[in-house]
């Protein structure tokens, strides 16, 4: 089978499932099956936190430069996009009404991700450039600076809501936020495994080799930079408008460094490292919850009152166990191949 | 070739380098032997624009390169074998190698040269697929070569080759040189083990404190009784 149909014939199945998905998320159900809105929820925050571990494993896990700012890209995108909906949402819906409600918030999504892309993106140049320069930990604690500069500065916009908070029209539901969870993950990955990509690596690696073999180092730091702030802005269009409401506490560096977390975990330089731990990261706390109670004596003991000090020690001891991450910089697709190569079945290395 | 004329270098208020001149013509093997600290790798990294002289000019084939980014000057035909090497630890050796052909985009060019590689350091064949990090300090020190190699460059850059090294490699490594001069590569060699460099080239600079205070052909450079006090440890 050629490729380009493999990937049509994925893309058809993983845009039916995000579909279906979808369906038994809203009011009635797909036929007849449904999804609380709690788990709901739960999936709209994976797919969010997906775009956002994925796009941050492109600077920090692929070309090797830490920076911990990813939230205050987040915020750019959700804010711009967020001012544009909230002051031009009404017009565009009823111009675009002929299209049906779907369709109209549809199209008022699109742009409003272009326009949080764009701006992200310009935001991740102007701290890039002069930042890029910087190594290591003086290059995470400028990113970190910047992010908290940013966010400061939105508190202080009252024409964002300012403190008390922005509300935000609810354009985005399940199924566009999963499309583009899926488009991050296809954009980054063919990034990777492109010529830019092997550049990127090799920056990583050695940064003085890589531009003793003719790679423009700088010009590709910041590139991926402006990349990735352009995919954390699109994570925060779709957080703003599923939401429905801002608050510049979303943003603060706590944020920023769950996205951490989430590569560090998974293992940085590896896309299925960034999936998966996106995925666990934002499932595990919830599913402490429902640790049990115990009686003692007079009193009850709430395990799920300890759930975040269970979680970090399960993040310490994953640590500990697996320092590269669960992944480390190895995929899904390596790990299978090993696994049928053992078994003795046809398939040889790649 | 490459010429340096009356280059000074300054690390903020000490001078590493001072009043350097030096030339290199088509084809030849020029060492640059000096101790320790004598600023060997400072005048290979003033060549390759990471650090800008304060004085003087250096030009390629023609043209002033002084102070250039370093990755601007491999098109133009030079190419670079770092201090400690900088192999691509996490990539296998087959995938350095490609690195070393980045600026490169005629793949049967690349795969005829990779065979190259091979036969220059048929170890790195027996390697092909392990990650770089895992090969010993000889081996790296040949990939390194042999992925300068890949750009197909006019100009090679080698600093400090046989660092490190055991004699059996060392001799290896002085074996390659040879090869790749007969190829017709120019080559820069900056070297600690005055010995073989000078055994090894047609001509030599003597680096003392950062001043060229001697130079000329290898060989009577190897007699001259003050390099074989200094140097060579006769």
């Amino acid at each position: 089978m050629s490729s380009w149909l493999k990937s049509l014939i994925i893309g058809i199945v993983v845009i039916a499932l995000l579909y279906v998905l979808n369906g038994m998320m809203s009011k009635g159900g797909f036929f007849g099956a449904g999804i609380d809105d709690y788990t709901a929820r739960l999936l709209v925050f994976i797919a969010i936190n997906i775009i956002l571990a994925t796009s941050l494993n492109l600077i920090n896990g692929f070309t090797g430069q830490f920076s911990i700012g990813h939230a205050g890209f987040m915020a750019v995108g959700a804010y711009s996009s967020a001012y544009f909906t909230v002051n031009y949402g009404k017009q565009l819906e009823s111009a675009f009404s002929f299209l049906g409600e779907t369709g109209a918030s549809s199209i008022i999504l699109i742009i409003a991700i272009v326009i949080g892309a764009i701006v992200a993106a310009i935001a991740g140049a102007i701290v890039g450039i002069p930042s890029l320069r910087l190594k290591g930990d003086y290059l995470a604690i400028v990113t970190l600076g910047f992010a908290e500069i940013i966010r400061i500065v939105i508190l202080n916009i009252d024409a964002v809501g300012g403190a008390t908070g922005y509300q935000v029209p609810g354009y985005a539901n399940f199924l566009w936020i999963g499309i583009f969870a899926v488009i991050t993950i296809v954009v980054v990955h063919n990034i990777v495994k492109s010529d830019a990509g092997r550049a990127l690596v090799s920056i990583r690696e050695d940064e003085l080799a890589a531009e003793a073999m003719g790679v423009n180092t700088t010009r590709y730091k910041v590139t991926s930079f402006v990349i990735s702030s352009a995919f954390a802005g699109i994570a925060g269009v779709l957080f703003a408008h599923y939401n429905k409401f801002l608050s510049t506490n979303d943003f603060q560096f706590i944020k920023s460094f769950e996205i951490i977390i989430m590569i560090v975990l998974g293992g940085m330089g590896s896309m299925t490292g960034a999936v998966v731990g996106a995925i666990v990261v934002t499932l595990l706390p919830e599913l402490l919850r429902q640790l049990p109670a115990i009686q003692v004596g007079a009193s009850t003991f709430q395990f799920s009152d300890l759930r975040l000090v269970i979680f970090a020690l399960i993040l310490i001891f994953t640590m500990i166990l697996r320092p590269q991450g669960i992944f480390g910089t190895a995929e899904i697709g390596n790990i299978y191949r090993r696994f049928r190569n053992k078994l003795g079945k046809p398939g040889g290395l790649e | 070739m490459l010429t340096l004329e009356n280059v000074s270098v300054n690390y903020d208020a000490i001078e590493a380098l001072t009043d350097i001149s030096l030339t290199v013509s088509q084809g030849e093997v020029v060492t640059l032997i000096g101790a320790n600290g004598a600023g060997k790798t400072t005048t290979l990294r003033t060549i390759t624009g990471l650090l800008e002289p304060r004085n003087g000019r250096i030009t390629y084939e023609g043209k002033e390169i002084s102070g250039m980014a370093t990755h601007r000057l491999v098109p133009m035909g030079i190419a670079m074998s770092p201090e400690g090497r900088g192999v691509f630890a996490n990539l296998s050796v087959r995938e350095n190698l490609d690195m070393g052909a980045y600026i490169r985009k005629d793949k049967k060019g690349i795969s005829d040269d990779m065979e190259r590689a091979f036969t220059l350091f048929p170890r790195l064949k027996e390697r092909e697929k392990q990650k770089a990090g895992t090969l010993s300090g000889g081996e790296q020190q040949m990939l390194a070569m042999g992925r300068a190699m890949m750009s197909r460059p006019r100009l090679l850059l080698l600093d400090e080759p046989s660092l490190g090294l055991a004699p059996l490699l060392v001799h290896t490594i002085f074996e390659a040189i040879d090869n790749i001069r007969s190829e017709g590569t120019t080559i820069l060699l900056v070297e600690q083990n005055a010995n073989a460099a000078l055994h090894h080239s047609d001509r030599a600079y003597v680096l003392e404190t950062g001043r060229i205070v001697m130079e000329g052909d290898s060989k009577q450079l190897a007699a001259d009784p003050r390099v074989k006090e200094a140097y060579l440890g006769e």
